[in-house]
């Protein structure tokens, strides 16, 4: 190729960069935490629909302020008249709750209310949720180490899973930097971004190997450029085809994917980054050689 | 890798004809063959309620009802006992150290042992018995308590079966979940919220008479009616279990909506007994701790019929002519998770989703053909054929899809091209080095292949554990997502692969090759 771009060359700044990027990521985790919603913090949410498209959201908010319903939280979602209503109660408590809250803001609002969806978690399910869903996202980090481990050495494997681990401190960070509502399909996304992320990396760890049996002279390093340098014009075709599908989901795809498709290409870009800027200079640390590779493979 | 045998091209188009045809299933309602991709609660409205049973309730019932055998065998064997007292998880009782033995061998009898049921299944008792000092201990087993938490279980799905069905929802789904839930699925249901209310009552129904004096073995209830304190007889004359039948009625003379149940023959025999005995006492109708109406005794009623009313709605009157004859839950149930949507929320998200896809499809479609031009076409084509392939086996497997499933459509269409731009970028390298055409696509295919299966079972791998963890919605996304990776992989290695070899052997004079 002839527009030769010298990656390892900034592979150190980049390193340091990820490292600042993952250690400010852990302290938000750490200090601010991420903003659950409905599925693990239990609670109530309603989406409801006011024809009357004279009511604001203050009027909603402050028609809501009532003792017996505890912490109510009203936003604005979609169109016009359209509103997202949570509340930290929910129908574990009494099993008629969704009922009264139903009937208390027809009433109060007087207008024809449309309750477009209700979601009502109890604590011990949410928790649950919460736990299942960390371990679905651990689960799966250790089935891919397991896979690239059998496929490649350990030091790609290792390389892979940092890349992924990294990928996942960062975008969680970044949900907690924004306050960024956390639920289920957030971690289907997550899920995803690791996949992805891994299927980048693998691409590229391909092209490695191969390359490592092809040239015995030069150091790993070069090896990494020229191997990412020949994969390029891949890594960026399938991201932007990628991006072009998530792009089309988070603007026309409707409020309820929109945190979804956002997580996802938050993700498809951090996943392209890693696999080029962390999986491949970890191998260089490790001193991967032509030697390293297995006998079976050479 | 680019030659073909007749017999597998024929196969390949075969497998997607056969794609296309479940696909176009979903079209028009056939006869023939009735499958089809469901959609979703979240697509197509409806409820999803998840609920738990309590069996604390029931394990201090059960308790209770131990307490006169144990004491009748103690009798029976001449073992002396004192301090005899029920807490809600044991029994605790004084026995002399000599005589413990004793009462050891008989509580452990497998034969004819009418205290302590041997459960052959775990080859357990469902009792256990404990000393400390010259203290005895009875308690449920942990088999024991797991035998009672499963019978208990499975009789409240029964039950919640019942009510549902008698409701007449179309297409409800029950399900065990875990050893204490139920998962109730209803779609398209209009009114969740009596839905809800029926499946939460336990509709333990009791008939008591009321007395005068609140002594022992009686207990102060309220008239739902007119909030008036009563006192009422422990002791139940019928109970739920009795009755045959309930339906919902109008009263002759009064016109109020009534409930007319039927008794069993027992239920008969002593109800007559009983309203013949105290004729003008008040007998209390107890349902679930509250008091329904508690009418007087005018006449004798040995008909083993009659009426229950309380000043109902038709609506009342019907729903709990509904809960009685489905019968009474063995334990509490409560409601630990709900999820309902509108139908008209499920419509925008299927017009939403359907939108964002064919704008993802139509923006995937022209760049792949910008950038291959004519091999950008074969790529195109294979998606489409991908896609049909998609649906047609979501329909095979009569899959549920869902929003975030709609969602992995769209996501796989993005990455679906992936295997063939790394086939044709390899080609492009091979090109460089290789003077036959046909031996560079013949390498690029070959060298891509591990790369490509490599690449695709990373992510097979995430929606496999999304969908063993995920629920409901999320796992509509792992399906579609898995199901994506497969077709993906036969669309490129043998759709795209066939079409590539075909304008490559064709085109002897390498017009086409500007990759």
């Amino acid at each position: 190729m002839n527009n030769k771009i010298n990656f390892s060359k900034i592979f150190k700044v980049a390193n340091i960069f990820s490292l600042l990027a993952v250690l400010v990521s852990i302290l938000f985790l750490f200090f601010k935490g991420l903003n659950y919603g409905v599925d693990f913090k239990g609670g109530t949410l309603l989406e409801i629909r006011i024809e009357n498209k004279n009511i604001q959201i203050q009027d909603i908010r402050s028609s809501l302020n009532l003792p017996e319903l505890g912490d109510v939280n009203v936003k604005q979602f979609g169109k016009e008249g359209d509103f997202l209503i949570k509340f930290e109660k929910n129908a574990n408590e009494n099993e008629k709750f969704t009922t009264d809250l139903k009937n208390i803001i027809s009433k109060k609002i007087g207008s024809a209310v449309n309750f477009r969806r209700v979601e009502s978690v109890g604590p011990k399910v949410s928790s649950e949720l919460l736990k299942q869903g960390l371990t679905a996202i651990v689960l799966s980090l250790a089935a891919m180490l397991f896979y690239i481990w059998i496929r490649f050495e350990w030091q790609f494997s290792l390389g892979a899973i940092m890349a992924l681990i990294h990928d996942v401190i960062i975008t969680l960070g970044i949900f907690s930097i924004l306050s960024f509502e956390v639920n289920l399909s957030i971690v289907a996304a997550v899920l995803t971004i690791v996949g992805y992320s891994m299927n980048d990396t693998v691409v590229i760890f391909d092209r490695i190997r191969e390359n490592l049996l092809k040239y015995s002279k030069i150091s790993t390093n070069e090896i990494s450029d020229i191997s990412i340098n020949e994969t390029l014009s891949r890594t960026v075709i399938t991201s932007l085809t990628t991006l072009f599908a998530l792009v089309s989901i988070f603007i026309l795809g409707g409020e309820i994917l929109r945190g979804f498709s956002f997580a996802m290409i938050l993700g498809v870009l951090i996943g392209t980054y890693s696999s080029i800027f962390v999986a491949s200079p970890v191998l260089n640390y490790f001193k991967v050689t032509q030697k390293t590779l297995s006998k079976e493979e050479i | 890798m680019l030659s073909f045998t007749k017999i597998k091209v024929l196969s390949i188009y075969l497998i997607l004809l056969s794609a296309i045809f479940f696909a176009s299933l979903n079209l028009k309602n056939n006869n023939l063959i009735d499958k089809k991709v469901n959609l979703g609660l979240d697509l197509q409205g409806g409820s999803y309620i998840l609920l738990e049973i309590d069996t604390n309730p029931l394990i201090n019932q059960k308790l209770q009802s131990k307490v006169l055998p144990i004491k009748k065998l103690l009798y029976v064997n001449k073992i002396n006992f004192k301090d005899f007292t029920i807490s809600p998880d044991n029994i605790s009782l004084t026995i002399d150290k000599e005589k413990q033995n004793k009462f050891k061998n008989l509580f452990f009898k497998q034969q004819e042992n009418t205290v302590n049921n041997f459960i052959p299944e775990y080859n357990k008792f469902e009792l256990n018995l404990e000393f400390s000092q010259n203290k005895a201990f009875i308690q449920f087993s942990n088999f024991g308590l797991v035998s009672l938490n499963n019978t208990a279980l499975k009789q409240s799905i029964e039950i919640i079966r019942r009510r549902i069905d008698d409701v007449g929802t179309k297409d409800p789904t029950i399900l065990q979940r875990g050893d204490k839930r139920i998962l109730v699925e209803l779609p398209g249901i209009d009114d969740p919220e009596r839905v809800k209310e029926l499946l939460g009552k336990t509709a333990q129904l009791t008939f008591r008479l009321v007395s005068k004096d609140d002594g022992f073995g009686s207990e102060k209830l309220i008239l739902s009616e007119n909030n008036e304190e009563l006192t009422v007889n422990k002791r139940v004359v019928i109970s739920g279990d009795n009755l045959v039948d309930a339906q919902p009625q109008f009263d002759n003379e009064s016109n109020q909506p009534i409930v007319r149940f039927t008794l069993d023959r027992l239920g008969a025999q002593r109800f007559g007994k009983i309203t013949t005995e105290n004729v003008g006492s008040r007998l209390a109708i107890v349902l679930d701790n509250s008091v329904i109406s508690a009418p007087q005794i005018r006449e004798a009623i040995t008909g083993g019929t009659g009426t229950i009313s309380g000043g109902f709605s038709f609506q009342e009157s019907t729903d709990l002519a509904l809960l009685l004859r489905s019968g009474a839950l063995p334990a509490p149930i409560n409601i630990v998770e709900e999820r309902t949507v509108g139908p008209d929320l499920g419509q925008d998200s299927i017009d939403a989703g359907v939108f964002s896809l064919i704008v993802g499809f139509i923006l995937v479609i022209i760049f792949m053909f910008i950038k291959y031009r004519i091999f950008g076409l074969v790529s195109n084509i294979s998606l489409i054929a991908n896609l049909f392939m998609m649906v047609g086996i979501l329909t095979i497997l009569e899959a549920t899809l869902t929003l975030p499933g709609i969602a992995g459509i769209i996501l796989t269409v993005g990455m679906a091209v992936d295997s063939n731009v790394l086939i044709y970028e390899r080609i492009k390298e091979e090109l460089k080095t290789e003077k036959l055409i046909i031996h560079a696509f013949d390498t690029g295919y070959n060298k891509a292949k591990i790369t490509v299966i490599d690449a695709n079972v990373t992510t097979l791998i995430a929606a496999v554990i999304l969908f063993i963890f995920g629920s409901g919605p999320v796992k509509g996304f792992a399906v579609t997502l898995g199901v994506g990776i497969i077709t993906t992989l036969f669309s490129a290695y043998f759709i795209a692969r066939h079409l590539t070899s075909v304008i490559v052997l064709n085109d002897k004079e390498g017009k086409y090759f500007k990759l």
